[in-house]
């Protein structure tokens, strides 16, 4: 399963059956079940690529991204980051090993501390480092302009800009490790429209000066399209499919890949499907009872057309290599079959 | 520009300073504040210019015994002729210093254990916290006095031993140490839970998460990001420990397991004032006062700070 294509080398991040489970107490006395937000995810992030991470809210990809930075100890499995076992690091070494692994976050205003001005805030991975005064204050400068403001933001508080402005601050403070390998946790959905283009520039920028590679969780498709080079589905924990951007987005394999794009508001989309979303009933079962079988049953409309085959409650699904993408689905071939009778023929070109 | 008006906290230190602005600027708006800020400060101008005024606390005068107030001792003598002013500012001293010293042992004490209890979570906090609990199951009162007469009791006997030089800094102290050692370790139960309460929310914000992504020690983090930001509630515990170290230290005084004679407190005037109450009632009703009026200033003072800090409060009354 954690395999990747002998072709592309050795991953810079590597996930093998990553597991995070919450205890929950049920009560006192009572013993406590588990919250399986990430159940058993292999991925490898390539070096230079971007890797997107995509579901609905709660299908743990902020669990996973702490997971891989190794901020949230998974309960089993193992990530690699640069060669080293993060896993099995502690203290002093795990710090120093994931150094070059870096995050932004989600909300530009609790990112950063509103104690602290700016010059500290991004000089602060240099402090740790041991870089003396007055380079760090000269590296300051440097990240700031690199991010697009002023050196002489240094000495303002947080609290005077504007939430684009402080995503940025967020991205220099991150570079100031120079970082191999950023881990963005849908940093654009705090923003404005018209900012996150200026942010997602800003990354594709950065991204080309200074060869980074970005695993990118987000649940915005329409950016996730423009920036990825490939795109991981993730529903209840597990991954459902993962294949090149344009594969995935021109023909998913997964019935829950297809259902997420075609719920997806674009201003021009191609053919009938435009009209017809795939709507899932339901919210998503709770990650604490999960359903027998492949995760997706209760909602999939797939196996409701094929006349509910019983593998489906039965047999969990495995992650599989099926024409270009690794899905998760016994009827993986179906998918694009029944979906054109469901909502019309799919543009012949998009077909690969 | 607001910006410019209220500079922000930067230091630990700077929480402090800015309440005292804030309070400050409040008190102009707040009659009953401002007095009990004036009130307030000439208790501590009482305590500090104690040895400048013109009677001796200690210094008996037969001949002027129970007086009541007069011009020439304002709020009259006590049973052995000793100024009551002179002794009300000695008092205020004991007061004071027992208030101030109490609150830094329970505060330190009180960050210690919040901070390490909820950075470090798991076992270590359920224990630190059961802890905290079955302490808070003793009525306060109670701990308080089972300890005094413990140290009381220990400390006065005696005289070799390990002990001998804690004996030593005992009687120096004037039975001070033992009402310290007591409200310092049985008033650090609240803080410790409102910094623990704290420091849980901080140290999963993102920003602690970048900084711990950047390398940061334990100790980093909890220097740069959590103490500074723990330290607006650090002032707020001392709001309700002060007042409440010296209405014990009155308390345990009054009892006689506080500050020993002749060392005036004011616990110890109500006690041998309760004695004269038929005949000479101001003896009763001077250092009764005292400790009334300076427990309601406080209260009233901490009141404000407290409206002051809360940021809910705050956002709405600037806006």
């Amino acid at each position: 399963m954690g395999k990747t294509d002998a072709t592309a080398g050795k991953p810079l991040l590597e996930a093998r059956d990553l597991r995070v489970w919450f205890p929950r107490s049920r009560g006192f006395l009572r013993g406590q079940d588990w919250i399986r937000a990430v159940d058993g995810i292999s991925l490898g992030v390539l070096a230079g690529e971007t890797l997107a991470v995509v579901g609905e809210s709660g299908c743990g990809k902020t669990t996973l991204g702490r997971a891989l930075s190794l901020l949230q100890r998974p309960t089993g499995g193992s990530v690699a980051f640069a060669e080293a076992d993060l896993t099995r690091l502690r203290g002093r070494k795990l710090r120093a090993a994931r150094r070059r692994l870096q995050m932004i976050f989600q909300d530009p205003y609790a990112s950063l501390d509103p104690r602290q001005r700016v010059g500290a805030i991004v000089g602060e991975p240099l402090k740790i480092a041991g870089v003396d005064a007055k380079a760090r204050q000269r590296r300051v400068a440097e990240l700031l302009e690199l991010v697009g403001l002023g050196a002489e933001m240094a000495s303002r508080l947080p609290r005077e800009f504007s939430g684009g402005q402080r995503q940025r601050i967020g991205i220099a403070r991150a570079l100031a490790a120079e970082p191999r390998l950023i881990i963005c946790d849908e940093p654009l959905s705090a923003l404005d429209v018209s900012i996150q283009a200026q942010i997602v520039n800003l990354l594709l920028t950065l991204q080309r000066q200074l060869g980074l590679t970005y695993l990118f969780i987000s649940h915005d498709l329409a950016v996730v399209r423009q920036i990825a080079t490939r795109v991981a589905v993730m529903y209840l924990g597990t991954l459902v499919e993962l294949a090149e951007t344009s594969a995935l987005f021109a023909a998913p394999r997964h019935p829950y890949s297809l259902a997420l794009l075609s719920s997806a508001p674009t201003l021009a989309r191609r053919g009938a499907a435009a009209d017809r979303p795939i709507l899932l009933a339901g919210d998503p079962p709770s990650p604490v009872r999960l359903p027998s079988g492949c995760r997706f049953h209760t909602r999939c409309w797939l196996r409701e057309r094929l006349g509910n085959p019983e593998i489906c409650t039965t047999e969990a699904p495995r992650l599989v290599e099926e024409g270009g993408h690794r899905v998760a689905c016994h009827f993986a071939a179906e998918t694009s079959r029944q979906a054109d009778s469901l909502m019309g023929p799919a543009p012949a070109a998009a077909v690969g | 520009m607001s910006a410019l008006e209220s500079t922000p906290a930067l230091r630990p230190g700077g929480a402090f300073g800015a309440g005292l602005t804030r309070l400050l600027r409040a008190a102009r708006a707040r009659p009953t504040l401002t007095l009990s800020l004036l009130l307030l400060l000439l208790v501590v101008a009482l305590a500090v210019f104690a040895p400048l005024l013109p009677y001796d606390a200690y210094r008996q005068n037969i001949l002027h015994r129970n007086e009541v107030p007069s011009l020439k001792h304002w709020l009259g003598t006590d049973e052995l002729g000793r100024d009551m002013v002179a002794r009300i500012a000695v008092g205020a001293r004991v007061s004071l210093i027992v208030a101030i010293t109490a609150t830094l042992i329970a505060v330190a004490i009180g960050v210690m254990v919040g901070t390490l209890s909820a950075y470090i979570g798991g076992v270590t906090d359920g224990v630190l916290m059961r802890f905290v609990d079955s302490m808070y199951a003793f009525p306060d009162t109670l701990f308080a006095i089972l300890m005094a007469a413990l140290i009381k009791g220990q400390l006065s006997s005696h005289i070799s031993g390990f002990l001998a030089p804690l004996a030593e800094i005992y009687k120096l102290s004037g039975g001070l140490l033992g009402v310290l050692l007591t409200l310092g370790l049985t008033g650090w139960l609240t803080t410790s839970r409102l910094v623990r309460s704290q420091v849980l929310s901080l140290k999963n914000t993102e920003y602690v998460l970048a900084c711990r992504l950047a390398g940061a020690s334990d100790w980093f983090i909890i220097r740069t990001h959590l103490l500074p930001n723990v330290a607006p509630v650090i002032l707020l515990s001392v709001t309700f420990i002060v007042p409440n170290a010296i209405l014990l230290e009155a308390g345990l005084s009054f009892m006689g397991i506080g500050v020993d004679p002749p060392t005036p407190s004011w616990g110890t005037m109500i006690a041998s004032g309760t004695q004269s109450i038929q005949s000479y009632p101001h003896l009763l009703i001077v250092p009764a006062l005292a400790i009334g009026s300076t427990l309601l200033a406080l209260n009233v003072i901490g009141d404000a700070l407290r409206d002051l800090l809360d940021p809910a409060r705050r956002r709405s009354g600037r806006a």
